[in-house]
């Protein structure tokens, strides 16, 4: 019944007072109660703070005022992403009891409009993951196939939106991370610019790369959630002071005419048989819907993945310097301060991080530096100008999000590069800074979900919404 | 062999990180196979290219001009306390740093 559940539906119901903000909050904890057991998809829930902001909703109602843009919707939180008063782990052993003292400017965005936190989800230790395989809390399960991995690294908050535990969530995206999991569990998922949401209350993993975005059951609720947080923040200097327009206004647009890029760079080798069919079809409802296929190149597409793990493991290195057993977090007793910082980060990073931890330190380290870093943010600036020189020509680029289905749990932990390949399509746009979306874009023999990826220009969001909903309404998700 | 046990060993130090034998060696293999990967940016002759060290261009950043300095009341220093590993409120409690 939840699946049928729409940000405007419960505004709608608790308007007319067919539910009450509390009931529609215990109908999802009631279900995840029943199915998180299974999934691992929350690592933490929020039923006091949810209850509190319950009842702010429902008093609201009582005395017929009005209510605000997100009222008594259910949403679920990424466990990178600071919640005051809830635990905030980012799935490592290293923050196993970290409560932070603040809120993410997201969070206090998304709560001031009216939302409701059901509790924080699991993803891959520090966002560093395709599969949520690196959580130092176990996996997460695809809800459409549990023997599959939900993607990563929020994994976790696209779990829950699928399952119905949550009617939209927020994730982070780095490299790939909001847009393959929700790929991956057959929702639409997006990531805004760089600079377009805050990201006061992101424990940082690679801070050039690093963004907050939504994922939600179908693309209205997603451009409505990311009105919400989208916007200049003084406490993150890195947020911009671009206006935001009306995405929900926009979302109407007829997409009759507009140019869209397809690049065979898109479509290379490693690619599933299945996946491109299912691309190929969604790119035919784009045509169907009068859009203008232009044929481009984004010659740099091929290196996009070497680039990309030199510069977010440079940054990781940095970035978790700050974990040393001292302010927060866990802490490995020695008589000596430096061997203390040793054992504590010894004991409570797990092997993915360690691995990121050693390249980004070697790839910085003198000698090296030349080769590994400066190569790669001037490939970095290739790729960008890819992305500029395609968008003198079009208007979007359609690609697929990932080269695979979800694949089998366990399949690919073995083999880190391997793992890491399969966000060659999204690590892209993650080093351009543009905005993109992945969008259902029918299932493989009717199980595994395909996504196809919509890239616009930076701060084009209006418009990768407009063709992703124009998409969805023509029956994208079901080609 | 792009990267030897002795360097990953430096870097483990470098980073203050604790790696067991066999997490050294697991690791120096596919960071190996990894920089082997990362290679192939050699074949792109970026000697004329500027290194992207910004993502937002300046028209999109937000003013240039620092904000006034205000002092702002924030009274979570007891909150930050609570959760540390060995707190001696005002201070956090480390090991000993300087040997008599």
């Amino acid at each position: 019944m939840t699946a049928s559940w729409t940000i405007d539906g419960v505004k709608e119901a608790l308007a007319a007072k067919k539910i009450s903000a509390r009931e529609l909050a215990a109908d999802f904890y009631a279900r995840i109660e029943e199915k998180n057991p299974e999934l691992n998809a929350y690592l933490a829930l929020s039923p006091e703070r949810a209850r509190r902001q319950t009842d702010r909703i429902d008093a609201l109602v009582a005395e017929g005022k009005p209510l605000p843009p997100l009222a008594g919707v259910p949403v679920a939180i990424k466990d990178v992403i600071s919640t005051r008063g809830i635990k905030t782990t980012c799935g490592s052993k290293i923050l196993q009891n970290y409560v932070p003292p603040y809120d993410a400017t997201a969070v206090e965005r998304l709560e001031a409009a009216g939302a409701v936190i059901l509790g924080k989800t699991n993803c891959d230790e520090f966002a560093m993951g395709s599969s949520n395989e690196n959580s130092a809390y176990g996996p997460v399960k695809n809800p459409l196939a549990l023997d599959r991995v939900p993607g990563g690294s929020s994994g976790g908050s696209a779990a829950v939106v699928a399952a119905g535990l949550a009617l939209a969530s927020l994730g982070t995206d780095t490299g790939g991370s909001i847009r393959q999991p929700g790929s991956f569990c057959g929702i639409p998922a997006m990531m805004g610019s760089y600079g377009r949401v805050s990201r006061y209350g992101l424990i940082a993993f690679a801070s050039s790369l690093d963004r907050i975005g939504p994922l939600a059951t179908n693309v209205k609720d997603v451009a409505a959630i990311l009105q919400i947080i989208a916007g200049r923040d003084p406490h993150d200097s890195t947020s911009t002071t671009a206006t935001v327009p009306d995405y929900r206004a926009e979302l109407e647009k007829p997409v009759k005419g507009l140019r869209l890029g397809i690049a065979k760079d898109y479509f290379g080798e490693g690619m599933d048989a299945g996946v491109r069919k299912k691309i190929e079809a969604g790119i035919e409802v784009f045509k169907k819907l009068g859009c203008e296929l232009v044929e481009i190149r984004m010659p740099h597409t091929d290196y996009a993945i070497a680039a990309y793990y030199i510069i977010a493991t440079a940054e990781a290195s940095s970035n978790l310097a700050r974990y040393d057993g001292v302010r927060y977090g866990l802490r490995v007793d020695d008589d000596s301060l430096l061997a203390m910082y040793r054992k504590t980060r010894g004991a409570g990073f797990g092997p993915e991080v360690k691995r990121r931890i050693v390249l980004g330190t070697y790839v910085l380290s003198a000698g090296y530096y030349d080769a590994y870093y400066l190569k790669g943010q001037k490939v970095r600036a290739l790729i960008a100008q890819d992305f500029r020189d395609a968008f003198t020509k079009v208007d979007a680029i359609l690609t697929p999000t990932s080269p695979v289905p979800p694949f089998k749990l366990g399949e690919r932990t073995d083999d880190p590069l391997q793992m890491y390949l399969a966000d060659i399509y999204t690590v892209t746009g993650s080093l351009a800074g543009v905005p993109g979306i992945s969008v259902p874009c029918g299932k493989i023999d009717g199980t595994l979900p395909v996504g196809l990826q919509i890239f616009g220009p930076a701060f084009g969001e209006a418009r990768v919404l407009q063709l992703a909903h124009a998409f969805e309404h023509a029956g994208g998700a079901t080609v | 062999m792009k990267i030897s046990r002795e360097d990953v060993s430096r870097v483990a130090e470098l980073a203050y990180l604790d790696l067991s034998e066999a997490e050294l060696e697991k690791y120096r293999a596919q960071i190996d196979e990894i920089l082997e990967y990362i290679g192939k940016l050699n074949e792109l002759d970026t000697a004329n290219v500027e290194p992207m060290a910004q993502v937002l261009s300046d028209d999109q950043t937000a003013d240039a001009t620092l904000r006034e300095d205000l002092i702002v009341p924030s009274a979570v220093a007891e909150d930050v306390l609570k959760h540390a590993p060995d707190p001696e409120p005002p201070y956090f409690r480390v090991p000993k740093v300087i040997e008599r």
